[in-house]
C-alpha cells in the first residue's frame, strides 16, 4: 500500500470520526487561564467551555477542598455570567469565594441533602444554559454520572466544574478511576511566597494536569487567583515540601 | 378598648339572648358561654356586649381558610363553625416538623391579635376534638397514637347532632371511651348510624377525606376519567393538557401563577397533591408543566386515578410586557426557571450577601436567589479563608503573649510548626448583639506551616486582660 493512499484513507477515517463526534462544525469555545505555558498544554488553548473539569486537593486538600475550591472560583470568576454552586457541606467562607474575583451577585449556592442531589442540581444547572459555569463539590463521582453531566454541558457549552472532596485522606484513592471529564487537576498547596519581611505571601499551589483529553500531563506552580481570579505561573521552587506521599497514586 | 374590660357576644334563638363567646376578662369574672344575657348583666355591671354576626364570622374564617392555603397545605377547608382543617402530610418538613409547624402557626395568629388552638393526629375527627377539648394550646399526637389520646374526651366532641348527645347523657355515656365499649347494634338501631359512622371516623377505621375549600375567584381547571389512569406517560400526557388550559384561563384575568396544587383523586377516595412554586408569577405551559411533571415520580397511582384537579392557589398580576430586541446591549438571562425547578425538588438555594460586621461567622447572610443584585461586596481587605468550620475548634499552642504568633501548634491529634505567620488582626465583640461582648475580643493570626499548608487561628482574648477573653487558641478556618 502507497503512501499517499494510507494517508488519504487515515483522512477520510479522521473525517468520519469528526462527522460521528458532531461537535466538528463548530469550533469549542475555551476559556483560558491566560498564561501561555499552561493554555499551551490544553488542546484548544484553554479549558472548553462545554465540558466537565475535575478539581481535587492534594494531602489534607483532599479532605477540605479548600485550594481545588478556589481554584475552580478562579476558573468560575474569568467567564461571564451567573454561576451555579451545588455543595452538600456549607461551609464555603463567601468573602475568600469573593477574594478570588466570584462577586457574590453572580453565585447562587444550591444545597442539597445528599450526593444524589449534587449531581442531579448539576445536571439542571448545566442542561439550562443561562449560567457561565455550574460548579459542584461531590464525593464520588461515578462514570455514568459524569457522562450525564458532560453531555449536559456539550450540548449548552456551560462549564462545568466538579471539586472532588472526600470525608477521609485514605479515600482519595477513588480519583484514580475513570470519569468522562475533560481535565483533572490536582491543586496542593505549597509554602507560600516569600516576602521581604515578616509575613505570609500569596499563595502557591501545586497544579497537577493529571489528565487530559488530547493532551499531556503537566505540573505547574501557579500563585492563587487574585482579585480578578487569574493565576499566575511561579518558577519552580527548590525546597518544594516532599510530596511523594499522596503523589504516588498518580492516575492517568 | 381596654383588654381588661369583660366582653362578651350575645346570640338570640327566638326570644331568648344567651351569651354565645366570652373574652378571658369576662370568663375570669364567672361568666359563661351558655348563659342568658339578663344574668350576664346581672353578674357584672358596665358589661360590653356585642350582637353576633355569623356571617361576618364565616366570611373570616374562610380567609383564615384561604391563607393557610396558600401557606400551609394544598387541602384546606373550614371545620364547623368555628376552626379550620389541614391536611399537613408531606407538607410539615417545608415548616420544620409537625411540632414547629403548629407552634408557628399559633403564634402567628397571636401575632394578629387572635386566639388558637392547634393539634395534629392521624384522623380529621381526633384532631377536631383535641384542638376544641385540650388546654394545650398546641398538641402533637403521634402516629397510632389515637386511640389513647380520645379515649377521655367528653362525646360532644364526636360532631354528633345535639340532641343525640344529649340523649347518650341520658343514657349516662359521657366519654368517647364508653361510648366506644357499647355494642354497636343496639347503638345503631336507637340513634341511627351517626354515632358509629363518628367513632369509625375518629379511630380512622373509615376514610374521611377533605374536600378542599374552593372560592370563586380561585382559578381551577380539572378532569374526570371515564376509566382510571396509572401510567406515568398518561398522567404526563394530561398535566399538560390540564396546564395548558389553566394558563389559557389565566390568560384572560391577566394573572401569572405563583403557587400551583394538583389533586389527584383516586379511585379509592383517597387523594394526593403535588404543589409547585414558583419566584415569579409565570404563564409558560412548558415551565409549569415541567415543574409538576418533574416529580411524577412522587404520585403512586394506585388503582388508577378517577380524577385530576389543577388549582392555581395563589395568583399575582402579569402583565405581559414588550421586550426591546436589542442588538448591542447584553441580554440578562433569567434564571428563575432553574431556580423554581430546584426549589421545587427541595433543595436550599440561596446567595450570599455580606454583613457589616467583623465578627466572620456574622458576615454572611442568606438571602433569596432572586433578591436584587446590589452589587454589595467584602469590605475586608485582608485575607480570608476558603473553609470557615461552623465551630471553632480548640488547638494547643505555644505562643509568646502577648501578640506573638503561635509557634508550635497541635490540631487534631498532629504537631504543626509554623515557619510563618501573619498577624494579629483585632475583632471586637459587638456588643450590641449580646451585652457579654462588651470586652470581648478575638486576635486572628494566619499561620503557615512546614508543608505550606495555611490556617487562621485565633486567641481569644487580647494576651493581657482576661476579661476579654480566656486566652484559649481555637482554628477557625483553611486558607486554600
Amino acid at each position: 500500500m502507497s503512501h499517499a493512499r494510507t494517508s488519504r484513507l487515515i483522512d477520510d477515517l479522521r473525517e468520519r470520526i469528526a462527522h460521528l463526534e458532531g461537535g466538528s462544525t463548530r469550533k469549542a469555545a475555551v476559556l483560558p487561564f491566560g498564561v501561555p505555558d499552561i493554555d499551551d498544554r490544553l488542546p484548544g488553548g484553554g479549558l472548553v467551555c462545554g465540558a466537565i473539569h475535575e478539581v481535587a486537593g492534594g494531602g489534607s486538600g483532599t479532605v477540605d477542598g479548600a485550594a481545588a475550591a478556589l481554584f475552580a472560583a478562579g476558573i468560575a470568576a474569568r467567564s461571564k455570567g451567573k454561576v451555579l454552586w451545588c455543595l452538600t457541606r456549607p461551609d464555603l467562607f463567601a468573602p475568600s469565594v469573593s477574594q478570588a474575583g466570584l462577586h457574590p451577585d453572580r453565585v447562587v449556592y444550591c444545597e442539597g441533602d445528599k450526593d444524589e442531589d449534587v449531581l442531579a442540581s448539576m445536571e439542571e444547572g448545566l442542561s439550562f444554559g443561562g449560567f457561565a459555569a455550574v460548579v459542584g463539590e461531590l464525593v464520588r463521582l461515578p462514570m455514568t454520572a459524569s457522562r450525564r453531566l458532560h453531555l449536559a454541558a456539550e450540548k449548552t457549552g456551560t462549564m462545568g466544574l466538579v471539586v472532588r472532596r472526600w470525608r477521609r485522606q485514605t479515600e482519595a484513592s477513588d480519583y484514580g478511576n475513570p470519569t468522562a471529564s475533560t481535565t483533572r487537576w490536582r491543586v496542593s498547596v505549597l509554602p507560600s511566597e516569600p516576602l521581604p519581611v515578616a509575613g505570609v505571601g500569596r499563595a502557591r499551589w501545586l497544579a497537577e494536569l493529571m489528565r487530559v483529553k488530547a493532551g499531556e500531563c503537566a505540573e505547574f506552580e501557579i500563585g492563587a487567583p487574585d482579585a480578578k481570579g487569574r493565576i499566575c505561573l511561579l518558577p519552580v521552587s527548590a525546597d518544594r515540601p516532599d510530596t511523594s506521599s499522596w503523589r504516588g497514586s498518580r492516575a492517568s | 378598648m381596654p383588654a381588661d374590660q369583660p366582653l362578651v357576644v350575645i346570640s338570640r334563638s327566638g326570644t331568648k339572648r344567651w351569651v354565645s363567646a366570652a373574652d378571658t376578662a369576662a370568663r375570669k369574672v364567672g361568666l359563661r358561654i351558655g348563659m342568658s344575657a339578663s344574668k350576664a348583666q346581672a353578674v357584672i355591671a358596665g358589661l360590653t356586649m356585642m350582637d353576633a354576626d355569623p356571617v361576618a364570622d364565616a366570611a373570616a374564617l374562610e380567609r383564615l381558610a384561604l391563607w393557610a392555603l396558600r401557606q400551609y397545605s394544598p387541602v384546606v377547608a373550614v371545620d364547623g363553625t368555628d376552626g379550620i382543617v389541614m391536611d399537613t402530610e408531606g407538607a410539615d418538613h417545608l415548616r420544620g416538623g409537625e411540632e414547629m409547624m403548629i407552634t408557628g402557626l399559633v403564634n402567628m395568629l397571636r401575632g394578629r391579635g387572635l386566639t388558637g388552638r392547634a393539634a395534629v393526629a392521624d384522623t380529621w375527627g381526633a384532631a377536631h376534638a383535641i384542638a376544641r377539648l385540650t388546654t394545650a394550646e398546641t398538641t402533637v399526637v403521634p402516629i397510632g397514637g389515637v386511640a389513647n389520646a380520645v379515649v377521655g374526651l367528653p362525646i360532644h366532641c364526636l360532631r354528633l347532632p345535639p340532641d343525640t348527645v344529649q340523649r347518650l347523657h341520658v343514657l349516662g355515656v359521657e366519654t368517647v371511651g364508653e361510648l366506644s365499649a357499647m355494642p354497636r347494634a343496639p347503638l345503631t338501631l336507637r340513634f341511627g348510624p351517626e354515632p358509629g359512622r363518628r367513632l369509625d371516623q375518629l379511630f380512622g377505621r373509615v376514610a374521611e377525606p377533605i374536600e378542599p375549600l374552593r372560592t370563586p375567584d380561585l382559578v381551577g381547571v380539572s378532569k374526570n376519567f371515564q376509566e382510571p389512569i396509572g401510567a406515568a406517560e398518561t398522567i404526563e400526557k394530561y398535566v399538560r393538557r390540564l396546564v395548558g388550559q389553566l394558563t389559557a384561563e389565566l390568560e384572560q384575568r391577566g394573572l401569572g401563577v405563583r403557587r400551583s396544587d394538583l389533586v389527584i383523586h383516586r379511585v379509592d377516595n383517597t387523594r394526593q397533591c403535588l404543589r409547585a412554586g414558583l419566584a415569579k408569577p409565570v404563564r409558560d405551559p412548558a415551565r409549569l408543566s415541567k415543574l409538576l411533571c418533574d416529580r411524577i415520580e412522587k404520585i403512586d397511582p394506585g388503582f388508577g386515578i378517577e380524577r385530576l384537579d389543577l388549582v392555581a392557589v395563589m395568583t399575582e398580576v402579569l402583565e405581559e410586557r414588550q421586550v426591546a430586541s436589542s442588538l448591542i446591549e447584553e441580554d440578562v438571562v433569567d434564571i428563575t426557571p432553574v431556580i423554581d425547578v430546584l426549589a421545587n425538588r427541595g433543595q436550599r438555594l440561596y446567595r450570599l450577601s455580606p454583613v457589616a460586621s467583623d465578627v466572620p461567622e456574622r458576615s454572611v447572610m442568606r438571602i433569596a436567589p432572586t433578591a436584587p443584585e446590589t452589587g454589595a461586596d467584602w469590605a475586608v481587605k485582608w485575607p480570608r479563608p476558603s473553609r470557615l468550620f461552623a465551630h471553632p475548634e480548640r488547638i494547643e499552642v505555644t505562643a509568646l503573649l502577648p501578640d506573638q504568633p503561635p509557634a508550635v501548634f497541635t490540631w487534631r491529634g498532629k504537631r504543626r510548626r509554623v515557619k510563618r505567620a501573619d498577624g494579629p488582626e483585632r475583632i471586637f465583640g459587638e456588643w450590641w448583639q449580646r451585652p457579654r461582648e462588651m470586652q470581648a475580643v478575638r486576635d486572628y493570626f494566619v499561620v503557615e506551616d512546614e508543608q505550606g499548608e495555611r490556617y487562621w487561628v485565633y486567641r481569644a482574648g487580647d494576651g493581657v486582660d482576661l476579661e476579654t477573653g480566656s486566652h484559649l487558641w481555637f482554628i477557625h478556618g483553611v486558607f486554600g
